[in-house]
């Protein structure tokens, strides 16, 4: 075990797999000799040599096509987009050949590509630093869309993802980088101490299906991933409901067991993403839970999410879902 | 250079036209370039500024009489040249009977490779065999080179229960992992990138291995062409890129796709050697294809050619190109066509005649036949069998995830 943060943990889960796997390069903006704009391949390239750690030109879906090419060539391709709202140009690569290539050849050709990118607000970032587009790919069959919150699970998870024989997603929170954040901008703490900042040594996978249960309660079920958790842990706090607190982790395919057995347990649910709401994962959390629990729901089901709009700059924190907007649908659960 | 750009003279910005609409007098200038004009450079010593002119020319070996001339001659000995010959043919007549199949409702679809059958065959043939071919769905010849069976072809295009892609993808849509052919794509111009892929990890694997792929002029307009052509200078991979210039995507023609008249020459300006070569000649693509992989062998990384030829048929099964198109404009190509001039060569080198070529196209058809005969034991479109319907549900990913297992559940297949 060693404290990281979560930029020292990613780096850890490449180093490893670098080291272990000689099909594994990694490439993409600024990655190579820099380390990355967030550093999370620092030192990498001169561990490694430029043949397997690299800077890309700048064109994203050149790259994610370069990928995919390394991928059904035997290769095993962790790609850096700089932001989640820069993959935009990649998304027909994504969408249309990665996510595709095993189903359309009959299972000749796969393509284990892992696509990691930062995401989520709380940095400033405005409407083009701050995207959190992970339903833009939950749409997508073929694709494992995975979301981590923590050191410890963005190790474990990362691993998983480049061990994957499937194309995945690999959603970083860009806001809790250097420390968890609990929604309050100007509390800015760092990993340090954190339980969830222990992070194993050498090879540590967390399969990429298993939601992570961080706080066990009786009274009400929370859902979220990526920053939220943090958030939502503060808000429960704040709401002096007993709370269990699901962390998704891999959004495609979710955990169907942990969500099922939680929301059967309370009967009370409320979903959180920063994402806009209209058809968000929260809406499919909304609607597989009522399938599957109608008969032990005791309230309506509550979302929490960014708005409808384009993320802003100055006003990001009326934007995010806050502690208070989370606490009040704890509550509003409660009151039925 | 080509012929100038043709402008529409009512609109405030440039606007291309056709050579020809249907109302229209179909014809093109005489071509300028014989095969006599440009030299064959060292490919191993070859930088891109000394390919100006073959960028900007044309690289022919058979003259206006199909008799091979000039430096770029490969001087094949007979038995490769009959057997490019015989692929295109073999295309050819297994295109017209699919067609026909098509047409009487046997196949959902089909896109014929007519007038371009030498392109795939002749750059196959001039590869090695473990080289990767990332085609477009206008390359299937590529196969026949490589030994695929035309039951096992047409299973696919059927989609029946012995398709390889287990009905999965539309006709023409080949994959074939056993002969390094990459499966095709719909949307255009995906492998043109992803082939630049695929030879980095020849490259990063220490290979020796060529990728080689293809693009329309329609689809070199997309960001993937330009991609592949950045990032192929940037790391000089072993990657042989082609743009097929047939004049026509669906109905744009060139001239309403880009400014420029010259798809080769794009290729200078990101320090890769050009060619431009006629799409036509058997032996000039040939040729450029070894040439192309010459340099791959010594280390030099890619190779940028333009093919230059004419779109014969119709893109599709679905298109009608005589609503856009004088239907005899392929006639005046002044490339001709294909088959024709290798047939012509073959003959006038004494090795081949009419009465021979005859009676190849007789034996060839009924091949094609039996093998469509072969090919619906195992399932037509009509009345199946086709794969079951629990391939709907599998290799979308490596496991069946539970929220597909329980869609296949609520299917009951």
């Amino acid at each position: 075990m060693t404290e990281m943060n979560m930029i020292q943990a990613l780096n850890s889960a490449i180093d490893d797999r670098l080291a272990n796997d000689e099909n594994v390069v990694v490439f993409g903006e600024d990655v190579g000799f820099f380390g990355g704009v967030f550093r999370v391949t620092d030192g990498l390239q001169k561990k490694y040599g430029a043949h397997r750690v690299f800077d890309a030109p700048l064109a994203e879906g050149g790259f994610a096509a370069m990928a995919f090419g390394m991928g059904i060539n035997g290769l095993r391709p962790v790609m850096e987009i700089q932001f989640a709202d820069y993959i935009f140009p990649a998304y027909d690569q994504i969408v249309n050949e990665m996510a595709k290539v095993r189903h359309r050849s009959g299972g000749e050709f796969t393509c284990p590509v892992t696509v990691r990118t930062p995401a989520g607000g709380g940095i400033r970032g405005g409407h083009h630093h701050s995207q959190s587009p992970e339903a833009q790919f939950t749409h997508t069959p073929g694709l494992k869309v995975v979301y981590c919150s923590t050191p410890r699970n963005a190790k474990g998870l990362l691993t998983s993802a480049i061990e994957c024989n499937d194309p995945v997603i690999f959603f970083e929170p860009k806001r809790c980088y250097r420390g968890p954040f609990y929604g309050d901008p100007h509390n800015v703490p760092t990993w340090k101490g954190h339980p969830d900042a222990d992070v194993p040594d050498g090879h540590y996978t967390i399969p990429l299906e298993e939601a992570n249960l961080v706080l066990e309660g009786d009274d009400c079920t929370v859902i979220a991933w990526g920053t939220m958790v943090h958030v939502c842990q503060q808000a429960i706090e704040n709401s002096g409901v007993s709370c269990d607190l699901i962390d998704l982790q891999t959004l495609v395919p979710w955990d169907r067991d942990a969500v099922v057995n939680s929301a059967k347990k309370t009967g009370r649910i409320v979903v959180v993403h920063e994402a806009p709401k209209t058809s968000g994962f929260g809406g499919e959390m909304v609607a597989s839970i009522q399938e599957r629990c109608f008969y032990h729901l005791e309230a309506p089901i509550e979302r929490v999410t960014g708005w409808d709009t384009p993320f802003p700059h100055t006003t990001e924190w009326d934007y995010m879902p806050s502690p208070e907007r989370i606490t009040e649908a704890i509550r509003r659960t409660q009151e039925v | 250079m080509a012929e100038e750009r043709e402008l529409e003279t009512s609109a405030p910005y440039a606007v291309g036209k056709p050579p020809a609409r249907p109302d229209q007098e179909p014809g093109f200038a005489a071509w300028p370039w014989s095969p006599t004009d440009l030299t064959r450079p060292d490919p191993t010593s070859c930088k891109a500024e000394d390919t100006d002119s073959h960028a900007h020319g044309l690289v022919r070996v058979l003259d206006d009489d199909d008799l091979a001339k000039g430096e770029w001659d490969p001087s094949l000995d007979d038995d490769t040249l009959l057997e490019g010959l015989g692929w295109m043919m073999r295309l050819r007549i297994f295109d017209e009977r699919m067609m026909k199949m098509q047409r009487t409702g046997k196949l959902s679809f089909y896109m014929r490779s007519f007038g371009e059958e030498c392109i795939a065959i002749a750059q196959t043939m001039a590869l090695e065999t473990q080289d990767w071919i990332f085609p477009t769905y206008r390359q299937p010849g590529a196969q026949f080179v490589r030994g695929r069976s035309m039951v096992s072809m047409i299973n696919h295009c059927i989609g029946n229960i012995e398709d390889n892609v287990k009905g999965r993808q539309m006709p023409v849509h080949y994959t074939w992992k056993e002969g390094r052919f990459i499966s095709v794509s719909s949307p255009v111009g995906t492998q043109f990138s992803q082939a630049v892929g695929v030879a980095m990890a020849s490259a990063y694997k220490g290979l020796d291995e060529a990728t080689i792929t293809w693009i329309g002029d329609g689809a070199s307009a997309e960001g993937d062409y330009h991609y592949a052509v950045n990032f192929a200078s940037t790391f000089k991979p072993p990657v042989i890129l082609c743009v097929v210039n047939n004049q026509w995507a669906i109905s744009t023609h060139a001239n309403l796709a880009t400014g420029g008249r010259n798809f080769a020459a794009r290729g200078l300006a990101y320090d890769i050697p050009c060619l431009r070569v006629d799409g036509n000649d058997f032996l000039a693509l040939y040729s450029a294809t070894k040439w192309a992989r010459e340099r791959i062998s010594a280390g030099l990384g890619p190779t940028h050619m333009e093919i230059y030829t004419y779109r014969a048929g119709a893109h599709s099964s679905s298109d009608d190109p005589s609503a856009y198109r004088h239907g005899d404009e392929f006639q005046c190509w002044p490339g001709g066509d294909p088959i024709e001039r290798l047939k012509n060569h073959c003959i006038k080198k004494g090795i081949w005649s009419e009465d021979k070529h005859n009676k190849l196209a007789e034996l060839l058809d009924e091949e094609v036949m039996a093998a469509y005969k072969e090919a619906v034991k195992f399932g037509d479109l009509a009345n199946g069998p086709y794969p079951p319907a629990s391939t709907i549900f599998t290799e979308v990913y490596e496991e069946v995830p539970w929220h597909i297992q329980e869609q296949r559940e609520e299917l009951g297949k």
